[in-house]
């Protein structure tokens, strides 16, 4: 097999970890306020993530710096198209980290709830992102091959006819881009795709809550699991089931897709509060998470941006990817190293392995936003001693 | 109109966005690299020695390290993101090399530093000593790994090595799998990353000696005997930890910026000729203090300039009072010939001699100035600190306390003005060309990009202008919570940690809660 088709799947594995593990980090900012009615147990659902979530973000720069590296057009095409919805995926990020890490700074409710508010938002933000920008891969945008050339000094476009796609390739004076605009990135299979994606971080953050706490937080998580996994079921099956049969060209992409199926299936009769594995609910919906994501991949191979215009815009594996020697690299790369991140990321998974209960929150976290201690009284600010 | 067509002028507005994301992200960079290494020390210092104080200096300092790492962290996104968003013709055509070592950072040293901080953070008490001793050891060692692929990066666009030309693809492409060793000894990377681990070490122990020099000189000077006791068991101890930082990344940011210029004269000599403002070549070139205006590309004139010290500039360069230096002119004339012999840029661009490949005279001249300039006061602030410390001494001067904290920003700003020179020194070129290969005829001769042509065109003026001004605002906001944040901590100081007025029980609670950081 070619390299550039092993770092295809590799890439699909990359977002398959990164929504898996980050997916329930999103769940579970999502359902701060639902299950957390008081503050200490809001601070025991962030808790449950609170070793882990950085880490679990880095899979998303993995998987992007590895889209660099292995496959170049494809990363130029996608993030320049895609602009707008990136930026905005990056300040829901951005606020989200500082959510996280700067809500328990500072003693006081406020503060706290403020960052709260803040997080919850970035949670739904990110994963309707996320699920649009799937649904594009699947549907197809509006890309264009264009031919860069330099005319007085600066760059100007010109669309390449159809025919002539394959003569621009073998010169290598061609550039595929996205020339729909932002709003074209949204239709009904699309935004279904979003609301499908966040169902499916709802249920799965859900079902992670029920693993990971004690007492009412996790009975919350229970019931919001059983809930939630049985909308996602239905959801996602419409999603699929549309975008198999509307956009791909390829029959085998029923494999995953019924992986997928029986997986979340099984994940929302475990999620049940009459059968309760909250274990078994949390490994399927996983399981659910990696088939809907090989889906989506067998839907644009042998292409990694599919042209909704004309296929002979579609930007193919072949094309898109680096050289033999950079591959290589990569791959030793790869191969040396993500064995060790996955060792030490299990390993702190173990560490924590204990759930989390309002008994373990601290009472006091952070420090009084303008409480001078006492005989420091020659600073400023106020000192009520 | 021509504000207007400026305003949106795409490439104007791709490389405001990215000058803004990198400024403000690298003034958070050097503290993480730094105070994650100097958490580290005082934590093994406790776990060697036993004495409290280190480990209070542990939790005081590693408080501000987790605020810093946290926006660190989520503008450092950003970054990787903007060269797809912003600059795809650049990723089109350098992703073959550029990507690899932005992938291995990842995979290197993000899942080191996360992964080790969330036990450093949790573990207290839940994992041995031993064990937690070394998770913050993996944070340091992950932040110093991250900047070295990063800069392997950065160095390749101030001098691409490791890589060719493919007309056939359009792209520049890795030299064999061998290219990737080449980027790895690229010579501009081992002068660049010691001169940025030095710098980001200089920049901590300022942090570090200025925040305690405070301290010590407040406690001792109004803190009764308490504080006398205090700033001699605490904050002695701390500010010469801080003080000995700034005298060894001091000393190494010197020695490996001036191996850092004097290769740049080699291998970039238009960035050197517009940071000294030398026109002409010249035997023996001086050293200008200030200087306003820039160099023409022919003929005579030139800035006017106050204070020049006649052979400095060539000493500094070559060693030698009497070398002679190319100046502007030279450098541009080199560039036109060299240019126009490359049969694969006269394809590409046209004539060599209708670019003008002169820097930004005035940013690249000041911003190389006031880089140097700001590290005079952690100099003094060495000098002044160290002496009053002498024999055991605890200074109260009011003054080397709000020197102390005046120093902090300001080395900030340094480390962000050397950025400013590097990157807008190398313009107008996103790849600069690689001089030596061109004059050997080496295979990388012809990769180069100018940085008009690394634009995402499919991306309209008007949304990046809207980027610009979201994310400046959104910085804006983080970085007042940031600085808010930062201060409010460090007047906490070190033994008031977590102990409101309102917890009667918080003597019983506090051995619990002594080592907690968590949420």
């Amino acid at each position: 097999m070619a390299l550039s088709i092993i770092w295809f799947i590799l890439i699909a594995l990359l977002w398959t970890v990164y929504l898996v593990l980050e997916g329930f980090d999103f769940g579970v900012g999502m359902l701060i306020r639902v299950v957390g009615k008081t503050p200490d147990e809001r601070s025991v659902a962030v808790r449950t993530i609170g070793p882990h979530w950085d880490g679990n973000e880095v899979w998303l720069l993995t998987a992007g710096g590895a889209m660099f590296a292995a496959f170049p057009l494809w990363y130029a095409t996608m993030f320049s198209g895609m602009y707008l919805a990136l930026f905005l995926m990056l300040v829901l990020l951005i606020v989200r980290i500082t959510a996280i890490e700067w809500r328990s700074k500072l003693k006081s409710q406020r503060w706290r709830d403020t960052w709260d508010w803040v997080h919850i938002v970035a949670a739904y933000g990110v994963p309707l992102i996320l699920g649009v920008a799937f649904s594009n891969f699947v549907q197809g945008m509006k890309i264009e091959a264009q031919a860069p050339t330099v005319v007085d000094g600066s760059l100007v476009m010109t669309t390449i006819a159809p025919a002539d796609v394959p003569a621009a390739m073998a010169n290598g004076n061609i550039a595929f881009n996205l020339t729909g605009g932002f709003f074209s990135l949204f239709t009904p299979f699309t935004l279904l795709g979003g609301i499908t994606v966040l169902a499916v971080c709802m249920a799965h953050g859900a079902q992670f809550l029920a693993l990971k706490t004690e007492g009412e937080v996790r009975e919350r998580s229970v019931k919001v699991g059983a809930v939630a996994s049985v909308v996602t079921v239905a959801l996602a099956a419409i999603w699929v089931l549309w975008g198999q049969l509307a956009y791909s060209p390829n029959a085998w992409g029923w494999i995953p897709l019924v992986i997928a199926a029986v997986a979340l299936v099984l994940a929302a009769v475990y999620a049940q509060p009459k059968v309760q594995r909250e274990g078994m609910a949390f490994i399927f919906s996983s399981v659910g998470i990696a088939g809907a994501v090989a889906w989506v991949f067998t839907t644009m191979f042998p292409n990694v941006m599919v042209s909704s215009i004309d296929p002979a815009y579609s930007l193919p594996i072949s094309w898109a990817s680096s050289t033999e020697p950079t591959l290589i690299v990569m791959t030793v790369v790869a191969v040396l190293l993500v064995p060790i991140v996955l060792v030490y990321t299990i390993w702190s998974y173990w560490v924590f392995r204990k759930r989390v209960s309002v008994d373990s929150i601290d009472a006091n976290p952070g420090i009084l936003p303008d409480w001078i201690r006492p005989k420091a009284n020659f600073l400023t600010g106020k000192n009520p001693m | 109109m021509d504000i207007l067509s400026t305003a949106l002028d795409p490439v104007v507005l791709g490389r405001w966005q990215f000058g803004v994301t990198t400024v403000y992200h690298f003034i958070l960079v050097p503290l993480t690299i730094g105070l994650s290494l100097a958490v580290a020390i005082m934590q093994t210092i406790w776990h060697k020695t036993g004495n409290e104080t280190w480990l209070k200096a542990t939790r005081f300092f590693g408080k501000l390290l987790l605020i810093n790492f946290a926006l660190g962290v989520a503008t450092g996104i950003v970054q990787e993101f903007q060269f797809g968003m912003n600059w795809s013709e650049y990723s089109r055509y350098v992703g073959d090399i550029f990507g690899a070592p932005l992938a291995v950072e990842a995979l290197l040293a993000f899942f080191l530093e996360s992964t080790f901080l969330g036990l450093w953070i949790f573990g207290w008490g839940r994992i041995s000593k031993k064990l937690h001793l070394a998770t913050i050891w993996l944070v340091a060692i992950g932040t110093t790994l991250s900047a070295l692929w990063i800069l392997t990066a950065n160095s390749w666009m101030q001098h691409p090595v490791g890589a060719v030309f493919n007309p056939a693809t359009g792209r520049a492409e890795l030299d064999g799998v061998g290219g990737f060793g080449a980027l790895l000894t690229n010579p501009v990377l081992l002068w660049t990353f010691t001169h940025v681990i030095s710098s980001a070490w200089l920049i901590t122990g300022t942090f570090i000696a200025g925040i305690s020099i405070w301290w010590m000189t407040r406690s001792a000077r109004d803190g009764g005997e308490a504080g006398v006791k205090e700033a001699r068991q605490v904050w002695r101890p701390i500010t010469a930890f801080g003080l000995g930082i700034v005298v060894v990344g001091g000393v190494l940011t010197a020695g490996t910026g001036h191996f850092q210029g004097q290769e740049m004269v080699e291998l970039q000599p238009m960035k050197m000729a517009t940071a000294e403002a030398i026109c002409v070549d010249t035997e023996g070139a001086a050293f200008t203090v200030a200087a306003f205006g820039e160099c023409p590309l022919d003929g005579d004139g030139g800035p006017m300039r106050i204070i020049t010290v006649p052979g400095v500039a060539s000493l500094m360069a070559s060693n030698s009072f009497t070398s002679e230096e190319m100046g502007v002119q030279g450098a541009q004339q080199q560039l036109v010939e060299l240019l126009n012999a490359d049969p694969n840029f006269v394809a590409k661009y046209g004539d060599a001699a209708q670019y003008d490949f002169r820097p930004p005279a005035m940013p690249t001249f000041w911003s190389f100035r006031l880089m140097i300039g700001t590290a005079a006061f952690a100099a003094l602030l060495a000098i002044w600190g160290l002496w009053a410390m002498r024999g055991g001494r605890i200074p109260t001067s009011r003054g080397l306390g709000r020197f102390g904290i005046i120093s902090i920003p300001v080395l900030f700003i340094g480390a962000s003005f050397g950025w400013i020179f590097t990157e807008m020194g190398r313009q107008p070129w996103v790849v600069s060309p690689n001089l030596m290969a061109m004059q050997n005829g080496d295979p990388g001769a012809s990769v180069f990009q100018m940085t008009e042509m690394g634009i995402s065109t499919s991306v309209p003026a008007a949304q990046t202008l809207i980027t610009l001004i979201l994310f400046t605002v959104l910085y804006a906001v983080l970085g007042v919570i940031w600085v808010w944040l930062m201060r409010r901590y460090v007047l906490e100081g070190i033994d008031g940690d977590q102990q409101g007025p309102d917890d009667s029980n918080a003597n019983e609670e506090d051995s619990a809660q002594a080592l907690s950081f968590g949420y």
